[in-house]
């Protein structure tokens, strides 16, 4: 229902002196309906400009992206995003900011904050509906930065290294709330991480990339279930080998 | 709470210190009212100002005069400066008229303020609108070209497609704080110009008019109440402001505010 074509994706940025940074060079990826897909790689491999070029804040310089059959040519609240650093709008309480969304969409004040509490809800924060966004803990803006994408019913979530500045314990905690998230809604996400441990724990599908300009080294399929064991052996197996591609790859460069 | 108290009273203090040594230095020290009006040379000025009606017809007009240039710097000040800040356009167009009016000192205005508008309200007000209008505009502007990127992009990811759903729901809110502390400074800048508007003879009523014209006759425990009014005004001004602003606007941000 919700394929994601990466085809032939290239980005170069220019430079102060005329020159360019070739972050992306020949990436091709398909993404499946309902697929948990993960994107590691060295620092500077470009996993963010892909992520911005397929929610469309950015524009691929060679190459496309295609949903559904459709060109992306610009951000669309289709495509939902959950930013790394804090994006909330601080000016607005939980409610206000997950009903931001709908609200653009013209929906009437009822409905959206209806719909928008189910979404709090759905993320355990009901008794914060009328919080303001600093008096959230990290762990929690980032809950409501994913029930705001959420309520827009987006046929893909992408996400930037959401949890990354969280600390471990209520990293771990997140990971099993969104794996629960994306069973109920069925999305389609792609999610960035410099987190091997998180890559294998969350994703159906690894994709390796290698360090700039960026382009795909190796696709893993894990078709373990959810939940997984971190201290299986397979687990540590398959986490070996995509830090030893990651490695590898930093060494060459 | 205690705190609290403790503050209050050693406030009262202070200024009950001050007051008596000033009596004293004004008695027996310099002994001319002229020179130095005391304490009770001005509570009885005050009481004899109060009685005579004048005051609070000045402070209204003083009020009206103030209102009106903030308000019109307001009015404008903030729009142009959403223009310049949001569209580089704008921003290339109006910025090298801006600069080249800005430096103008605000009371170098009052020629023409009387040629255009005559002695009337409209004329003090526009001293006090090229007082107030600047310090308006480059906050306005400032706070909008430091909107957060990831704002205005969680706003486009979330479904505002034009550049006024942008502003109106992203980038307006976002700049409010930098705003009010831009129309404070401006209150600050348009109450002084005020003073000297008036001075300078652009009313024949108002705080500041009141000031000079006692000064013509000599009656300086009347102009030392005109000075105590004028920055006892000022002050409740900007208090009433930044009450609105924390309680009203703010409360997001919970204290920590201009
Ligand atoms: N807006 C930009 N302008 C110029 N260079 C950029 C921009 N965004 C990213 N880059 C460069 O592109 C490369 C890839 O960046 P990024 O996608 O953020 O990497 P990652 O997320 O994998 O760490 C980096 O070298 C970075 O400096
Ligand atoms: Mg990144």
């Amino acid at each position: 229902m919700s394929g994601v074509s990466v085809a032939n994706v290239g980005k170069a940025f220019p430079k102060e002196d005329g020159t360019f940074t070739q972050a992306l060079e020949g990436v091709n990826l398909e993404i499946g309906d309902t697929e948990f897909i993960c994107l590691v790689g060295p620092s500077g491999c470009g996993k963010t400009t892909l992520l911005r070029i397929i929610a469309g804040l950015e524009t691929a310089t060679t190459g496309s992206v295609t949903i559904e059959g459709r060109a992306v040519t610009g951000p669309d609240p289709k495509r939902g995003m959950v930013f790394q650093e804090y994006s909330l709008f601080p000016w607005r309480r939980v409610i206000d900011n997950v009903a931001f969304g709908l609200e653009m969409k013209g929906v009437g004040k009822e409905e959206r904050r209806r719909t928008a509490d189910r979404y709090i809800e759905l993320v355990g924060l009901s008794q914060f509906r009328d919080a303001y966004p600093y008096e959230l803990s990290g762990g929690m803006r980032q809950r409501v930065a994913i029930a705001r994408a959420l309520a827009n019913d987006p046929d893909v979530l992408l996400m930037d290294e959401p949890f990354g500045a969280l600390d471990a314990q209520t990293r771990n905690h997140m990971q099993k709330e969104l794996l629960s998230l994306w069973k109920q809604t069925k999305k389609t996400i792609v999610f960035v991480t410099h987190s091997v441990d998180e890559a294998v724990y969350l994703a159906t599908r690894i994709v390796v990339l290698t360090p700039r300009p960026g382009s795909i080294r190796e696709v893993i399929e894990i078709p373990w279930p959810h939940p997984r064991d971190r201290t299986s052996p397979e687990f540590a197996e398959v986490r070996r080998r995509v830090l030893r591609m990651i490695d590898e790859s930093e060494n060459i460069q | 709470m205690k705190q609290q108290t403790q503050k209050r009273l050693l406030g009262i203090a202070a200024v009950a210190v001050v007051a008596i040594v000033w009596q004293i230095i004004a008695d027996y020290v310099v002994g001319r009212s002229f020179i130095l009006p005391s304490v009770t040379d001005v509570a009885s000025a005050f009481i004899n100002l109060l009685g005579s009606g004048t005051l609070l017809t000045d402070l209204a007009v003083s009020l009206e005069h103030f209102g009106i240039g903030i308000i019109a710097a307001f009015i404008l000040g903030v729009p142009l400066g959403i223009l310049m800040g949001w569209f580089r356009v704008a921003d290339h167009l109006l910025d090298p008229i801006i600069e080249t009016l800005r430096p103008i000192p605000p009371l170098a205005w009052i020629p023409f303020a009387i040629i255009w508008f005559g002695l009337t309200t409209q004329a003090a007000g526009f001293v006090i609108f090229a007082g107030a209008f600047f310090p308006i505009l480059t906050a306005t502007y400032a706070a909008f070209r430091d909107v957060p990127k990831v704002f205005v992009e969680a706003g486009k990811v979330l479904g505002c497609d034009t550049s006024f759903e942008l502003i109106r729901y992203v980038a307006l809110p976002a700049a409010v704080p930098a705003i009010a502390s831009g129309v404070r400074i401006a209150m600050g800048v348009g109450w002084m110009c005020l003073v000297a508007a008036e001075m300078f003879g652009v009313s024949t009523y108002g705080l500041g008019y009141q000031l000079w014209h006692n000064y013509y006759l000599h009656q300086m425990p009347n102009v030392v109440v005109y000075m105590l009014i004028l920055g006892f005004t000022g002050l409740i001004i900007d208090r009433i402001f930044r009450n609105y602003v924390d309680k009203q606007l703010l409360r997001w941000r919970a204290g920590e505010v201009a």
